[in-house]
């Protein structure tokens, strides 16, 4: 995934942004699939890899989607059956009043001023066609009731503002009924996999992780060497040979990671910061070649596909015979644990409810999935003393805390990782409350949406969320962004590049690698990314 | 194109003719169908139709658990949870979801982003939207609640002292209820927000406006039959409970407003169902807010669920046996 690189492709002219609606009316679907907007249709390949239907070539920006013959029919057929399937899309499509108050709430919104992307016109895309086939008045009003014949300019306006959604759930948290615009998105997109329309950017990625096991196609040979090369590194940093056993049978807890973290930068000194606490803490734990991957690009393609890659994960801990599964930092990676992979792929009945070897703790929130969050496992390690800290190895930074969408409006994990880094720094502030936990911003490139052809959407999207950092930034000196999930890890380097020069982007287990004393360890000289430890060095 | 901007003189124009018919049929003497033939077609349309949405709601399944979390979840025994923001119990879901049929406690959040100089954003606290919300449903409700004296005999004290609270500031004979300006004022608030503000006047629709319009209507025609075209309160007491025990009979010492007042919470009735306003029960089953944080620790059911097509370990370790070989990780099959 080109994306996971760092070169960053910036558009040619200074982003402009207008709030200010069109004369004309939502209802002409009018889409222009401008270069920089739109991310590039999936490739055959991977869709019949999948089993996926129609694959094809076919390119967004042309006038002709070789879309099947009957794909009109398909698609009302499926919005059927879904509305059958989900209370919260026949709901969701029944309830809005279109108050209004979810339409600045957008991160695409706020940074494209496309109105189309004020979340209650992107369900109103969706809306329309439901009440043109589905509702009464619709049917005898048609336009007065705001209802749509589902044409191809509407199939390919869905197209546009469907995969212009990062379903980061953030105008659920204004509207009054709840109304989520990610079950939308979820909804508009699974039926556009119904006529083979997505993109590869999310296709790919699935194609790989059901084949190798993670999204990046890692074989696990090649996972193998990656591991010892960080080990490596660990002990040219810490002068300590640290053991990473992978596959291992019959070990307490299974480790799951996004593949990014063992493969992108900055991911890396996260990686390296794990390996460092569990060596430190002597966990008995396993590595998976197989289930290599925490993270689910099914996710963003239809619940069906969600499921056959996150199956794996029970699968491996089944085979491996391990007590519970300890995640790593990631987003959508715990949605899908925390609200989906029990109902998807339970009930984890071979697994024990986890308990932490070290401080004996019960994770009583995860009893029934029996799958703990890192930021739950190592704050519980700090309050209970069993980590040596020495936060001034940390001083180079001022430290600021985005709240991934996913751990935010999904599981509701403020407070860890903020106790994680009020122990391993000295210096935090956080962002104003409009912008983080409930309310955080998304990158602008979640979801499926970190490719590299849409950038100028991205920057556009993460334009709130790095104007938040920007405040933080000018206000108290902050340098560094944490954050614990891969896709923010990879995207929000660009992006603050762009907005917001000076900031760098780090997870929080680098942070406590670095602060991390380890017995028998010999003077560290630098930090996780090489970088030299001078006590005093302070950079505003 | 049009629908943006002829929506408003659509709803508008439609309200008078109905208007319009509701005289007509006055005018004709046909008094008949407009004080027991429609109300009772209306009131029919209206329990048929609320049920049969509900019902088609409820006949979709919950697949999967969704609640939209605002607050720090219950883990760690040291860590403060938010009990109503990220429930743990139904208690607190009960709580969350009465702050929000209450006191629409999500809306109260809301806040308006501003683009200040070049790229620099500004959040505002933005409440116009909750007040005007809550003044309007509010006195919506007590104005029902009001009218209970047509519905019950002997009229419950609490509906008396209701009444009497209602218009406490005057002493105005007859009175000038409280709730009657706010609803009139909040319903102009609510109406013109759509019009002024490009942005609410882009993402409205026709209907938008026409439940306002309507409503509109009802509140008019009734603050003007309070003030000026009184009805005989016995009288209309009587047709009521003559209404509501099947034994319909034409309300006597009654006039047009009488008529167009009840023309008009008829249509209201009749048109809920098919409309937004069945926002009102659809609050109560929304998934991002009825269920508890506690994913985790319960599993959640899909009743549609079925076995899919995986990739399993014993055909991944065969595709890449030779490699898994060559660096010495465990093979389960030699």
């Amino acid at each position: 995934m080109a994306g996971l690189s760092n070169e960053v492709k910036m558009p040619e002219e200074q982003i402009s942004i207008d709030l200010t609606p069109p004369a004309k009316s939502w209802m002409e679907p009018a889409v222009q699939f401008r270069k920089g907007t739109y991310c590039y249709s999936a490739v055959p390949k991977h869709q019949k890899y999948l089993d996926l239907p129609y694959p094809r070539e076919w390119n967004p920006a042309e006038k002709d989607w070789k879309l099947p013959e009957h794909w009109k029919e398909i698609i009302l057929k499926g919005m059927k059956d879904l509305l059958g399937q989900y209370r919260s899309l026949k709901l969701f499509l029944d309830i809005c009043v279109r108050c209004g108050a979810c339409a600045d709430k957008c991160h695409f919104f706020i940074g494209s001023g496309d109105p189309k992307n004020m979340p209650v016109i992107r369900a109103e895309l969706l809306r329309s066609v439901y009440r043109r086939y589905f509702t009464l008045s619709g049917k005898i009003l048609r336009r007065l009731a705001g209802a749509r014949e589902l044409t191809e300019e509407v199939l390919k306006e869905w197209f546009y503002y469907f995969f212009q959604c990062t379903e980061c759930r953030r105008c659920s948290v204004f509207c009054p009924y709840g109304i989520d615009t990610c079950e939308i998105t979820m909804m508009g997109r699974e039926l556009l996999n119904l006529v083979g329309c997505n993109i590869n950017w999310i296709v790919e990625p699935a194609s790989n992780c059901y084949r190798t096991g993670n999204h990046l196609g890692v074989p696990p040979h090649a996972f193998k060497s990656t591991l010892e090369f960080a080990l490596e590194e660990v002990k040219e940093i810490t002068g300590i040979k640290v053991e990473a056993p992978i596959n291992r049978k019959g070990a307490e807890v299974l480790f799951i990671t996004p593949s990014a973290d063992y493969f992108g930068n900055p991911h890396w000194f996260t990686f390296l910061g794990y390996l460092m606490l569990f060596h430190e803490i002597g966990l008995d734990y396993t590595w998976s070649a197989y289930a290599s991957e925490g993270g689910n690009f099914g996710l963003f393609h239809s619940s069906e596909l969600a499921k056959r890659l996150n199956a794996k994960i029970y699968a491996e801990a089944k085979r491996l015979g391990v007590k519970w599964i300890l995640g790593g930092e990631c987003g959508h990676m715990w949605r899908v644990i925390h609200q989906y992979m029990d109902t998807y792929n339970g009930p984890a009945d071979f697994l024990e409810e986890p308990v932490s070897p070290i401080t004996g703790t019960h994770f009583d929130n995860a009893k029934s999935t029996k799958m703990v969050h890192i930021c739950e496992f190592t704050a519980d390690l700090i309050q209970n003393n069993k980590l040596k800290l020495d936060p001034s190895r940390n001083d180079k930074w001022k430290v600021t805390y985005h709240d991934s969408c996913n751990p935010s409006r999904g599981i509701g994990l403020f407070e860890e990782p903020r106790y994680i880094l009020h122990h391993v720094g000295n210096h935090f502030y956080d962002m104003p409350e409009n912008t983080i936990k409930e309310r955080t911003f998304c990158c602008g490139s979640g979801a499926g949406l970190g490719a590299d052809e849409n950038m100028e959407m991205r920057l556009r999207g993460g334009f709130p969320r790095a104007n938040a950092v920007k405040y933080v930034h000018e206000k108290f000196g902050v340098n560094l962004l944490t954050c614990i999930c891969a896709i923010d890890k990879a995207t929000l380097p660009p992006l603050l590049e762009y907005w917001v020069p000076g900031v760098e982007v780090a997870g929080i287990h680098e942070l406590v690698g670095n602060a991390l004393v380890m017995k028998g360890e010999k003077e560290r000289t630098t930090n996780l990314r090489g970088e030299p430890l001078t006590k005093f060095q302070v950079t505003s | 194109m049009w629908i943006d901007k002829m929506g408003v003189s659509y709803s508008l124009l439609t309200v008078v003719v109905l208007l319009f018919i509701s005289i007509g049929v006055w005018g004709i003497g046909w008094y008949s169908l407009l004080g027991v033939a429609i109300p009772y077609m209306a009131m029919i349309f209206f329990v048929a139709g609320f049920l049969y949405r509900v019902l088609r709601w409820a006949g979709s399944p919950v697949p999967f658990h969704i609640p939209t979390v605002c607050g720090q979840q219950k883990s760690l025994p040291w860590i403060k949870s938010n009990p109503i923001d990220s429930p743990y119990t139904t208690k607190g879901v009960v709580t969350r979801l009465a702050l929000e049929i209450l006191f629409f406690r999500s809306l109260l959040k809301n806040e308006k982003v501003e683009l200040r100089e070049a790229y620099k954003l500004l959040y505002k606290p933005n409440t116009y939207l909750w007040l005007g919300a809550m003044a309007f449903h509010w006195s919506l409700l007590i104005i029902l609640f009001r009218h209970l004296r047509f519905f019950l005999e002997p009229v419950p004290g609490v509906v008396i002292s209701i009444q009497w609270l209602d218009s406490i500031f005057q002493g105005l004979i007859p009175a000038l209820y409280i709730t009657d300006i706010l609803i009139l004022i909040s319903l102009a608030f609510l109406f013109f927000r759509r019009v002024i503000s490009s942005q609410i006047r882009y993402l409205s629709l026709p209907s938008d406006y026409f439940v306002i319009l309507l409503l509109a209507g009802i509140a008019i025609s009734g603050v003007l039959m309070q003030l000026f075209f009184r009805a005989d309160l016995v009288q209309v007491k009587t047709w009521v409970m003559g209404m509501i025990r099947f034994h319909p009979t034409l309300p006597q010492g009654v006039g047009l407003v009488f008529y167009i007042h009840l023309f008009f919470v008829s249509l209201l009735i009749a048109y809920f169902p098919i409309s937004k306003l069945m926002h009102m029960p659809g609050i109560f089953l929304s998934p991002t807010r009825n269920l508890t944080n506690t994913s985790r620790n319960h599993r959640h059911i899909n009743p549609w669920d079925a076995p899919v097509k995986v990739h399993t370990y014993e055909e991944w370790e065969e595709e890449f046996r030779e490699a898994i070989k060559e660096v010495g990780l465990p093979l389960d099959k030699e």
